[in-house]
């Protein structure tokens, strides 16, 4: 029988936990999982014969592969692939498409996340999602941290505003909202939007970040502001993002994975370092689509 | 839409599946309105429609309660005339209207006609009632009496269903994909012409499904009728001769109908809602096929 | 040559005669409008004091006032809302959130609502009087007249809060999720706040359309201009006082005019509200569709 987890608490990360991120003008960033040395790779994530489809069409066939702990993990591949599709099965939220089902196992820590057993949104709190648009409510700034919060059992006032003083700092929003933390978040700019979004989503103290082409709706300024954020967060969150910039991925990823689709659905063709990926890829496909892509 | 089906056994999703059931109460007290209106309906109309076959309806001598004579032909060409002289004068101006604020009126003056014809849609069939009765019917006593006549209803029905055309004629005008217009202007055609040869085709359907709302709405208003028609129970043969409802008959004799008398009422009160659902069924399909 | 010079002129002639008869029919609207609103307004103005706003009625209404038929008129319309708002919102929720709305139980669900949209005033007389006033043996009362009046609502109350609902875009549902919110807790704390607008707006449209309702209270919530003295006594309302000034009460006109120009301002007020709120709620709707619009295109 599945037991839950004891889940992680939700609390200001003391800044003695991490004295790297004391160093760094104040901020905390979360306590460390492990750091990025990636010669010692522990798999948090493991998926196995995952496949995914929608109504008859299968949309994602047989993927197996580690996604290792505190690392970033790159997904490649050409457009309806299936790589949005494979991170929105990783919090199921592909439970809320109507007619999508799924066959294989998703293993967070060892536990299959489709265990009936299993609570959705003790889940999802743990991992954080982070869309393509910036998604800010129509509320206040403050408003938007502090509901999902109040929900997830944060009631007292100090405790929230101690963590939303300190997930916008983590992402360097504090300096630019602190004087209107009360006004609408849809007056922000693109590129502050997106960082509330990931704000939010440190908010709950997740493990995992799952992050969805975070930058290509934003200009390039904005862009290279949240990519050195991602950056950042590399150790103390495991981080598995979608995207079409193969530059980006080379920049932040320590791994990559690339997907192709191969009849009608998407598959994984190769995972593996993200320097071996792009610069001796295993598979032709691979280094067609990496050269393709380049020149 | 959204919806869920994994994480029915988990603790806070049980939370979830109360407030279901209790939204799916709430929509099925929603529907059982409707059943009961029907069955209710039904029930009261059952002793008339068993007393009397349904050919005496239209073939009885004349509507006489009281001598056992349900004659409701007048009542019913009433309605007809009523609505359809209505809908004959509402359905160019309200096209009008609705082609004025698309394309002839500077952006504030539509704004400003639109609210007033929403304002328009606002002011209660009493009101329009009241003010048919003591101003429209003293002048066409004037030109022809007595004045409370078909013409009074026609008249007052038209502004009070005016709006329901001229509303739904401009949603669907607006609805008309900008380049087809600019399409039509690339070939010189003039406004008119654009107009003539876009538009009005592309929102044809939707204009319908409006006038067809529209009659309905005429079919089933009783106030404004009741009060400037006369109420005389007779087939009209010309404009300026009262007549009476189906509606408003309900109206009238409703206070002191007792048993058959009662339910023959319930029948023509069944009978305009099937009468009102059917256009409203059409007005949905045409809109439906429409859209599609 | 000529030919083609025929021709347009043809054209201008008709564009202009097109326009000519737009124009008129516009201007006969306005018209119209502007003489029933004035009429309305030189009548009532005459006899309309506070007086007259908060007296009892006399001599069948021909004199004092109408202070009881609008504590009656409120009553009405207190029990209608009361009854027809937490049904329409949730039947509403339900539509746009939980169910399909087009297939199964939220398509029968629908589909009984535009049945009911269609039924005539006159037919929910019919049913109020048979239903609530006899079979539930609540007589003529404003308990009766204001359940009738929750049966007329419900159509326009749950249509509005619906579009209200189904406006928020998937967007916010998606993120709410991934947030690990329960749809329980994302419908009550997100999705109707950002919807309260437009259901503001639609409870003010039913406002408008419950006082300006006449055929569906005549034999449900009677006729007695006295105070009612609880919800089981008959109650007239502003607008069954009104047709009764002016068909039963010979010299009652006076009376009539100061009623209808109470009615109207009331409406007109609940109207000019109403619009200023759904003005606000897509501009707000604007907004927010700007600032997410960047380009969308890859950074380099």
């Amino acid at each position: 029988m599945y037991r839950e987890p004891e889940p992680t608490p939700i609390e200001p990360a003391k800044a003695a936990d991490d004295p790297l991120g004391k160093a760094d003008n104040g901020y905390t960033l979360g306590p460390m999982q492990v750091g990025p040395a990636c010669c010692d790779p522990q798999p948090l994530i493991q998926v196995e014969n995952f496949s995914l489809r929608y109504g008859p069409k299968t949309a994602l066939a047989n993927v197996t592969l580690d996604i290792y702990r505190g690392c970033i993990t790159a997904l490649i591949g050409p457009s309806g692939c299936g790589k949005t599709s494979f991170l929105s099965s990783i919090n199921r939220l592909t439970d809320l498409i109507p007619g999508c089902g799924v066959s294989g196992r998703i293993c967070i820590d060892g536990g299959d996340i489709h265990d009936p057993a299993r609570n959705v949104q003790a889940l999802r709190r743990q991992i954080g999602m982070v869309f393509q648009k910036p998604t800010p409510f129509p509320l206040s700034i403050y408003r938007n941290i502090e509901l999902p919060l109040h929900e997830h059992g944060v009631k007292r006032r100090v405790d929230t505003a101690v963590i939303i003083e300190q997930v916008l700092r983590d992402v360097g929003l504090w300096d630019e909202v602190h004087d209107r933390l009360h006004s609408s978040a849809l007056n922000l700019s693109g590129g502050q939007q997106q960082r509330l979004c990931i704000a939010r989503a440190l908010a709950l103290n997740p493990r995992i970040l799952l992050m969805d082409e975070p930058c290509s709706a934003l200009d390039p300024i904005a862009s290279g502001i949240v990519e050195d954020l991602i950056s950042r967060l590399r150790g103390r969150y495991t981080i598995v993002i979608v995207t079409h910039n193969l530059a980006q991925a080379r920049r932040i990823a320590n791994y990559a994975a690339f997907f192709w689709v191969r009849g009608q659905a998407g598959s994984l063709v190769e995972f593996g370092h993200c320097r071996q990926i792009f610069e001796s890829p295993a598979h032709e496909l691979t280094a067609a689509y990496v050269k393709g892509a380049r020149g | 839409m959204i919806w869920s089906r994994h994480n029915i056994l988990s603790p806070s999703a049980s939370v979830d599946t109360l407030t279901l059931w209790l939204l799916r109460g709430a929509a099925g007290a929603a529907m059982g309105v409707v059943l009961l209106i029907l069955l209710f309906l039904a029930m009261e109309s059952w002793p008339a429609l068993r007393h009397i076959s349904i050919d005496r309806f239209l073939t009885d001598p004349s509507w006489n309660p009281g001598e056992n004579l349900y004659n409701l032909a007048p009542m019913l060409s009433g309605t007809l005339y009523a609505a359809a002289g209505a809908l004959l004068l509402a359905t160019p101006l309200g096209i009008a209207s609705a082609l004025f604020i698309a394309y002839y009126a500077s952006p504030h003056v539509a704004s400003i006609y639109r609210h007033l014809v929403e304002l328009l849609a606002g002011i209660p069939s009493v009101v329009y009632g009241f003010w048919g009765l003591t101003t429209l019917v003293p002048l066409i006593n004037q030109l022809h009496p007595p004045g409370a006549s078909l013409l009074a209803g026609i008249l007052v029905l038209t502004l009070m269903i005016l709006p329901t055309v001229a509303l739904t004629a401009y949603a669907t005008l607006l609805a008309v994909p900008g380049e087809y217009m600019i399409g039509a202007a690339a070939l010189g055609l003039s406004r008119w012409g654009m107009i003539r040869g876009v538009a009005l085709p592309a929102a044809k359907t939707g204009i319908a499904a409006g006038v067809i709302l529209a009659a309905g709405r005429a079919i089933g208003e009783t106030m404004a009728l009741l009060m400037v028609t006369g109420n005389v129970v007779q087939n009209a043969s010309s404009l300026f001769e009262p007549i009476r409802t189906l509606a408003a008959n309900i109206a009238l004799e409703m206070p002191y109908a007792m048993d058959d008398h009662r339910a023959a009422l319930f029948v023509s009160g069944l009978t305009l809602m099937v009468l009102v659902m059917s256009l409203w069924g059409v007005a949905a399909r045409l809109a439906r096929n429409g859209d599609g | 040559m000529a030919e083609m010079v025929f021709t347009k002129s043809t054209r201008t002639l008709r564009d202009w005669f097109a326009q000519l008869a737009v124009y008129c029919a516009a201007l006969l609207i306005c018209a119209a409008f502007t003489w029933i609103l004035s009429d309305i307004v030189r009548g009532g103005m005459a006899h309309l004091s506070l007086d007259f706003v908060i007296g009892s009625p006399r001599e069948a209404g021909r004199a004092g006032g109408i202070g009881s038929i609008l504590v009656s008129t409120a009553l009405v319309l207190a029990i209608a809302l009361m009854a027809a708002l937490p049904l329409g919102w949730t039947t509403a929720a339900l539509l746009a959130n939980h169910v399909s709305a087009d297939r199964g139980f939220g398509g029968a669900v629908r589909y009984s609502l535009q049945v009911l949209a269609a039924v005539p005033s006159i037919v929910f007389g019919l049913f109020g009087n048979a239903f609530f006033s006899i079979y539930l043996g609540m007589g003529f009362s404003i308990l009766s007249g204001g359940l009738t009046l929750a049966c007329m609502l419900l159509p326009i109350l749950v249509s509005t809060a619906e579009s209200g609902l189904r406006a928020i875009p998937d967007a916010y549902r998606l993120s709410a999720a991934a947030l690990g919110m329960s749809r329980t807790s994302t419908l009550f704390r997100l999705l109707l706040p950002i919807a309260a607008p437009s259901l503001a707006a639609g409870l003010l449209l039913g406002i408008g359309r419950a006082i300006a309702e006449t055929a569906a209270l005549l034999f449900t919530s009677g006729y007695v201009d006295r105070t009612p003295g609880s919800l089981l006594d008959s109650g007239r309302t502003l607008a069954v006082h009104i047709f009764d000034l002016s068909m039963n009460v010979p010299g009652g006109d006076a009376a009539a005019y100061a009623s209808a120009l109470v009615l109207i301002t009331a409406l007109l007020l609940i109207n000019v509200i109403a619009m200023r709120l759904t003005a606000g709620w897509q501009r707000r709707k604007i907004m927010s569709q700007n600032s997410n619009g960047y380009s969308n295109t890859d950074v380099p």
